[in-house]
């Protein structure tokens, strides 16, 4: 298939492999930014084919995993609501509350579906003007520009009833806040493909420039990373640290201009608590003042107060990269996918649950 | 492990128990199916014949061996590309009887709808159920209605029993692989998943991909009577090959090790799965089967089944391990390996 098979190819990946283990004289640690790259190293098996000196840190680009408890309450609460029609991307139903999961609210009652896209919602408050239709937009810079037109187009239709609850984190802020803690680990980047193909490469540009640190965009297929890898690897070994574009059949330098336009005109920067690292300023989205009346935390005002979270889930430290799931007591004995502690556990691109999914256990 | 609340409040908190109430990934033919049926159904109703969950029961009756099983069709919409839930619950009933090497011979159904339901497409229902009892060679001789209230069933509700006679000896069976089988599918696979998923509301997916639901016996008879007789054959249903695999490797206390790119997916469901975030090794079929073969004849089962329109696209897959019993590891398209595990749910799409 085309750009498919063609990225997954066992004899240019063993090629790649072959480079990058020439090209290696000693350890070097790099970040993958993208919970889809995670899923990737973890679903082809790829670390097999890298050498024992690279060690590869699953980042923090899991917009399921960094969305707080305090919010997926909220979303259970809303949901419950009896004249609410809660909507969702497939994800987020799994992911624990503090005391159950949307799918579980489903289970006791609620209503609530899976829309593939955030237009799909708009679609159901046309269709169902008595009810009221909350979409849970989540997601990093990837996502918003589609739950962006949602708004703009509810707007347009003057639609009265249709809601979002908006949780949108933005990368660059995350990986500057990495890289400014003092225990940080991470000496390159793989970035992120999907996020530059919206907003372009200049963040990432400044980010290399501030923190004297190689950043690669990377693709999300197994060739596209390891070329990545070695592309990050070979500026480590050359004491380079410059922005590279892997990943130039979907990023153009400026981005998508017109998606860009669409976000800022319907949100606005805040501050972002993420689940695991805590608040970060200007690290996220909410719905520009124009809008306010699209949003469901102003149509939901009741506060949900943020309740503790296992004490024993590590899912802080392996969202920095610091820690590998493991390491972690409760991974694979009282946290698996099907009784997560901490988000990483549940999504597809969640760092434990890729674990658990696919490396388990080896065999010979 | 459960805390009170006294407790919770001064130590670790721990998730709510998730198998408190059903929930619908319950029925995903997974992790949560298999552990209602353990917890709930074994403990109660288990008996050394139920206990194997084989595809169907085998039970001496005389000198007659026969293969018994039941299933229940509610798949949604009850119209979809290359079937629908009239055909679906003759050919899932057939192959479950046709997997343990029986002849399907009777059919008793169970005809459940919802008020309101159009008699036209009643009638279409049972003119397909008619015509796929006819193209595999089964007769319909019990059957029963029942009209439930609009909202106590979704439409319509199919429950077919079959009964076959087992023609073969060794009858294959899910505990019966050994290290060293050949792992066989019979085609391509994930077209009746994706077939239902595309043609569902609210996923505006233009695609080709008709159901791949068609009866096995006509495929899996004739081998048989040539004397190639897997040690075991699942049919390809909910949960995909990656469960089936997963069950044979518990039942039969073996590892296997799975080529990633000897696997058949048709490039569609390929694009589309990619698309959604799903994984094609775990979208159902309903008209393909694993076979673990003994390796000394696993070349002349491969070409004989490949001799058939419906076993043309039949491959190896991998083979049967000592190592890791229990588990399935699959070596990727890049060479890298991971473990391919029964899922936890339903695959929920991904967001990005």
């Amino acid at each position: 298939m085309k750009y498919q098979a063609e990225f997954r190819d066992r004899q240019l990946a063993e090629q790649l492999s072959l480079q990058i283990k020439k090209a290696i004289t000693r350890p070097w640690k790099i970040m993958e930014v993208c919970g889809g790259q995670t899923h990737t190293i973890l679903q082809f098996g790829l670390e097999d084919l890298l050498p024992s000196e690279l060690e590869l840190l699953h980042g923090p680009g899991c917009p399921v995993c960094v969305t707080p408890v305090s919010l997926i309450d909220k979303a259970i609460e809303i949901a419950k609501t009896a004249d609410v029609i809660f909507t969702s991307y497939g994800d987020m139903l799994r992911v624990p509350g503090s005391s159950c999961d949307l799918l579980q609210a489903r289970a006791l009652g609620a209503d609530v579906r899976i829309v593939y896209s955030p237009l799909d919602a708009v679609e159901l408050a046309k269709k169902y003007p008595s009810k009221r239709i909350v979409f849970f937009a989540v997601g990093f810079e990837t996502t918003a520009p589609a739950n962006a037109m949602s708004v703009h187009l509810a707007d347009k239709l003057g639609l009265t009833n249709y809601f979002v609850l908006c949780s949108h984190v933005t990368v660059p802020p995350v990986m500057s806040s990495l890289l400014e803690q003092p225990d940080n680990i991470v000496q390159a980047f793989l970035g992120p493909g999907h996020v530059c193909s919206i907003m372009g490469v200049e963040e990432y540009r400044e980010i290399c420039q501030r923190y004297k640190v190689p950043i690669v965009i990377s693709g999300f297929e197994p060739i596209d990373i390891l070329e990545a890898i070695l592309m990050a690897l070979l500026q480590l070994e050359r004491g380079e640290c410059r922005l590279e574009n892997q990943y130039a059949r979907a990023v153009v330098t400026a981005g998508n201009l017109h998606a860009q336009q669409v976000m800022s005109e319907v949100f606005s920067l805040s501050e972002r608590i993420w689940r695991g690292l805590g608040p970060i300023p200007e690290s996220g989205y909410r719905l520009a003042e124009k809008y306010r009346e699209f949003d469901a935390q102003n149509e939901f005002p009741e506060v949900i107060s943020e309740r503790a979270e296992s004490c024993i889930c590590i899912s802080g430290e392996i969202l920095r990269g610091l820690k590998k799931p493991p390491q972690c007591p409760a991974f694979a004995k009282e946290c698996t996918p099907e009784t997560p502690l901490g988000a990483t556990m549940v999504s597809s691109e969640g760092t434990c649950a890729n674990y658990y999914k696919f490396k388990n256990t080896q065999i010979n | 492990m459960r805390l009170d609340d006294e407790e919770a409040a001064t130590s670790c908190r721990l998730p709510i128990s998730n198998s408190e109430i059903v929930k619908l990934a319950h029925g995903s033919g997974g992790k949560l199916s298999s552990s209602l049926i353990e917890s709930v159904f074994l403990p109660l109703l288990g008996n050394d014949v139920l206990n194997k969950q084989d595809d169907a029961a085998d039970i001496q009756i005389g000198d007659l061996k026969i293969a018994i099983t039941t299933d229940s069709y509610v798949v949604s919409p009850i119209f979809f590309p290359g079937g629908d839930i009239g055909s679906l619950a003759v050919h899932g009933t057939v192959n479950d009887l046709t997997m343990r090497g029986a002849k399907p011979l009777f059919l008793a159904a169970t005809f459940i709808i919802e008020e309101g339901f159009p008699i036209a497409d009643l009638h279409r229902v049972a003119d397909s159920f008619a015509q796929a009892c006819r193209s595999s060679d089964v007769s319909l001789l019990a059957a029963d209605t029942k009209v439930v209230g609009r909202g106590a069933a979704d439409k319509i509700f199919v429950t077919t029993t079959g009964i076959g006679i087992i023609a073969c000896d060794p009858v294959p069976a899910s505990d019966r692989a050994r290290a060293g089988d050949v792992i066989i599918v019979s085609g391509d696979l994930g077209l009746h998943g994706m077939a239902v998923m595309a043609s569902r509301e609210g996923l505006d997916l233009e695609t080709q991909i008709r159901s791949d639901s068609a009866p096995l016996n006509k495929l899996v008879l004739p081998i048989l009577q040539m004397g190639y007789i897997p040690r075991c054959m699942r049919d390809i249903t909910r949960g995909g090959l990656a469960t089936v695999l997963n069950e044979i490797a518990k039942s039969s206390s073996v590892g296997m090790l799975i080529e990633e790119n000897a696997i058949p997916v048709d490039p569609q469901v390929s694009a589309v799965c990619e698309l959604l975030g799903l994984d094609p090794l775990y979208v159902a079929c309903e008209g393909r089967f694993v076979a673990i073969m003994d390796a000394s004849c696993s070349d002349q089962f491969l070409a004989t089944m490949k001799g058939f329109p419906q076993g043309a696209q039949a491959r190896v897959i991998g083979r049967v391990v000592e190592e890791a019993p229990g588990r399935v590891v699959l070596k990727s398209t890049i060479g890298g390996r991971r473990i391919l595990d029964k899922l936890a749910g339903d695959q929920l799409p991904r967001i990005c």
